[in-house]
């Protein structure tokens, strides 16, 4: 397809080869370590759940043992295997049995990593396949009931209670969204665990449980049915435990996880080695199970002006595009994110945003770009901010979005009332359905605003990338150069639970989740 | 128009402010417009418990004049015209009193009566991750062209970001000799922030630094009342820009001879 922006092939490519490199040295560093949450997602894919008598979750009870008694190194893969072996016991019971103090996996005789891994293999297939059956059930859906068109109109919920979100959710779902994001509780990034059950306390927003996951989903699978349109659920993918979280997802079918390479690293003080490994296997599992990611750029600006900065996101959709094809995930799953945030006093800045979205559009042209609403500059003054948003969602259809965070008009004074989602529906429906075919119909002036604008932000991250490259992604972080955040290599949360791999190590659901097994 | 209607119809325009009510479009008619949702079914039964649910709160005529469906639940825009009034000539706001001085005036102010460097830690504290707040005041950029502290020659601002715990704020505020400790609320659900907000006055009184440290909160929904019934100097709520909370805390050193 010809660029609208007369943008340089060879640009992008460059862009584009430079932020592969950068990822591909990422992977080396990430090949060679483990982390307590990626051991601990090994154990949820292999069944096991619940919490001790102290609400410690069985999966953190278990790689603490095994990390107390120094065998991590080797992966709980081999350590449950083994137990499997010498014991009999399946993983479930096994955690149970350690959360009651009976079993030692230390002490126990040593099979064969080989051995070890032959007995957990069935149970890993099996795993693979209730994922799969999942996969299914969501194709099966779109085939038959169908979704939205795009941009699918994309609305949140965060109440902090499950069961008033579900009535929030269904609500909406009868309102014409298409996707529902349960906003997570203030902070459960930071904690090195995932809650157990239903939750109903939460500060701006609710927790993400396996239960609630369960709950959500039964929820809008129902309203679905009831409108004949498929509802996609959203949950976050990020934080301490950001592969753990992805394999909840994939067994509960969530369809849409925020997941972004650098996000916790720059917004939660999360270091940039544990992050960076948690994000490996949390990738390959969506890959996997046909999650759309969505990563985090959108935030770049609302830390960093958005007509300065913007060539940071572009930079940061190049690193997060590469991350994302070494975990296998195809184009069509990569959301990834930007964000209509330009002071509105600047002249022709609808303009700049145009081309912008554009740009990405004609850059990633397959990838459903998740494109997220006007915050910063929304004021309290909710008739304004509803015209913010009219602008932020003309830009959206006019350049092709696929995931459209539909702006609040009362964003910036509390987390969305039942009737401000049906006005912002309402408002993207309108303008989505006016205005459908403006993207195919307009051309832009030769080496007008608009092109020009969009070939200095390319040029510009073409040359930042090219930085990063020779510089390095840690350093460039610890210089900050994303988000005006800058974060040292062994500073931040997390680092304790990142871990070198030993020889022996194997992970079996890595292997065989980039096969594609079925 | 002859000049007796005019002096007529000036005489009607004149506000009474001791009894004041909404204007619409002229004075004293109480015009009121409002938007919410029940939940109840949408229909006739819906609208007429919008209008006596208004009357109620003291609007006459009330009129719905758009009302939608949204399956179980109905929303409502409203007009009705207010039969309250306030007496306007006995309010009093509880203000931050501070002449404001921009960057330049508080720059030559801190050469002129402090003499050296101003330190002013600031946070995010306890649970809350949104920065915006604390970012448009300390940062270099600022916000809507006001730049930030970072920008102030003879300020040393220190942002230490997001979901600082408060004894990692009082540390690092110990740490520097700190003049000045911000911290910016954003989220409110449940109050999270009043309980998060009292805790930090508590853990400095605890350490002893209550007195030797300018305390200032600020947030969307922060005022300065609130602020000072918490035990905290000042509050500033939206609208606030860096030279506003620097013009406070500026004269507040030299008031309270912290120099």
């Amino acid at each position: 397809m010809k660029s609208k922006l007369n943008l340089d092939p060879k640009v992008i490519d460059s862009a584009r080869s430079s932020a592969a490199r950068i990822a591909e040295s990422m992977q080396t560093f990430i090949d060679r370590h483990t982390t307590v949450s990626t051991e601990r997602t090994v154990l949820r894919l292999l069944g096991v759940d619940g919490v001790d008598d102290v609400d410690t979750p069985l999966p953190n009870v278990v790689v603490d043992a095994i990390e107390d008694g120094g065998g991590l190194p080797r992966g709980v893969a081999y350590w449950i295997g083994n137990a499997m072996v010498q014991t009999g016991f399946n993983p479930q019971t096994i955690a149970e049995k350690m959360a009651a103090g009976e079993l030692d996996l230390m002490k126990l005789p040593m099979a064969s990593p080989a051995e070890a891994e032959a007995k957990i293999l069935p149970l890993v297939k099996d795993a693979l396949d209730k994922i799969m059956a999942q996969t299914e059930k969501r194709n099966n859906y779109l085939a038959t009931i169908g979704e939205g068109k795009k941009p699918y109109l994309y609305v949140i919920v965060a109440t902090g209670n499950i069961y008033e979100d579900i009535i929030q959710a269904q609500a909406a779902g009868r309102q014409g969204a298409d996707i529902i994001a349960v906003i997570r509780t203030t902070a459960q990034s930071l904690l090195d665990y995932v809650p157990y059950g239903p939750t109903t306390e939460g500060f701006g927003g609710t927790y993400a449980t396996q239960e609630n996951f369960r709950l959500m989903r039964k929820a809008l699978d129902e309203v679905g049915e009831e409108v004949g349109r498929y509802i996609r659920l959203c949950n976050y993918s990020s934080g301490l435990c950001m592969p753990e979280i992805a394999a909840m997802g994939a067994i509960e079918r969530l369809d849409v996880m925020l997941n972004d390479a650098l996000y916790g690293i720059l917004f939660r003080d999360i270091n940039m080695q544990r992050t960076l490994v948690d994000q490996y296997f949390s990738r390959i599992i969506i890959g996997y199970c046909g999650i759309i990611f969505n990563s985090g750029e959108d935030n770049y600006l609302t830390t960093d002006d958005a007509y300065e900065a913007a060539h940071t996101v572009l930079a940061s959709q190049f690193i997060n595009e590469q991350f994302a094809v070494i975990a296998n995930i195809k184009e069509e799953q990569m959301g990834l994110g930007h964000a209509f945030e330009m002071e509105p006093d600047i002249e022709n800045g609808f303009l700049y945003e145009l081309a912008q979205a554009i740009m990405a559009k004609e850059i990633f042209p397959k990838a459903p770009l998740k494109y997220m609403p006007p915050t910063k500059y929304m004021t309290g003054n909710i008739f304004k901010g509803h015209i913010q948003d009219a602008l932020f969602n003309m830009i959206a259809v006019w350049s092709g979005q696929s995931l459209q965070l539909l702006g609040m008009l009362t964003e910036a004074i509390h987390t969305p009332h039942l009737q401000d989602r049906m006005l912002s529906i309402e408002n993207a429906k309108y303008i989505f359905n006016n205005a459908r075919a403006i993207g195919d119909e307009v051309e832009y002036k030769h080496d007008g605003i608009i092109q020009k604008r969009a070939q200095f932000v390319l040029a510009e991250a073409d040359k930042l990338l090219r930085e990063i490259e020779k510089e390095g992604l840690f350093s460039t972080i610890e210089k900050g150069k994303f988000g005006g955040v800058k974060r040292p290599r062994d500073g931040g949360k997390g680092l304790a639970g990142v871990c070198v791999k030993d020889d022996t190590y194997f992970n079996p659901f890595i292997t065989l989740m980039l096969g594609g097994a079925k | 128009m002859s000049s007796h209607t005019t002096c007529a119809a000036a005489a009607t325009t004149a506000v009474d402010l001791t009894k004041v009510k909404p204007y619409g479009d002229t004075m004293n008619d109480g015009m009121i417009q409002l938007s919410f949702t029940l939940p109840v079914p949408y229909g006739e039964e819906a609208n007429e418990a919008a209008k006596i649910l208004a009357k109620k709160m003291g609007l006459d005529e009330p009129a719905v004049v758009f009302s939608k469906d949204m399956v179980g639940f109905t929303y409502f825009v409203m007009y009705g015209k207010c039969q309250h009034t306030v007496d306007y000539t006995t309010i009093k706001v509880t203000k931050v009193e501070v002449d404001v001085m921009d960057r330049l005036e508080c720059e030559k102010y801190i050469a002129e009566n402090i003499k050296r460097d101003v330190v002013i830690v600031g946070a995010c504290s306890g649970t809350d991750a949104h920065t915006v707040g604390i970012d448009a005041i300390m940062n270099m950029k600022g916000f809507h062209g006001h730049f930030g502290l970072e920008r102030y020659h003879g300020i040393q601002a220190i942002n230490m970001g997001s979901q600082v715990p408060n004894e990692v704020l009082i540390a690092k505020a110990i740490e520097t000799n700190a003049d000045a400790i911000l911290v910016s609320q954003i989220v409110t659900q449940k109050d999270v922030h009043i309980s998060n907000l009292t805790n930090l006055v508590e853990l400095m009184e605890a350490e002893g630094i209550r007195d030797k440290v300018i305390l200032v909160c600020g947030g969307p929904r922060i005022s300065h009342e609130i602020a000072q019934e918490l035990g905290y100097d000042a509050g500033f709520g939206a609208h606030t820009y860096a030279e506003d909370v620097a013009s406070f805390v500026l004269t507040e050193i030299v008031k309270r001879k912290l120099i």
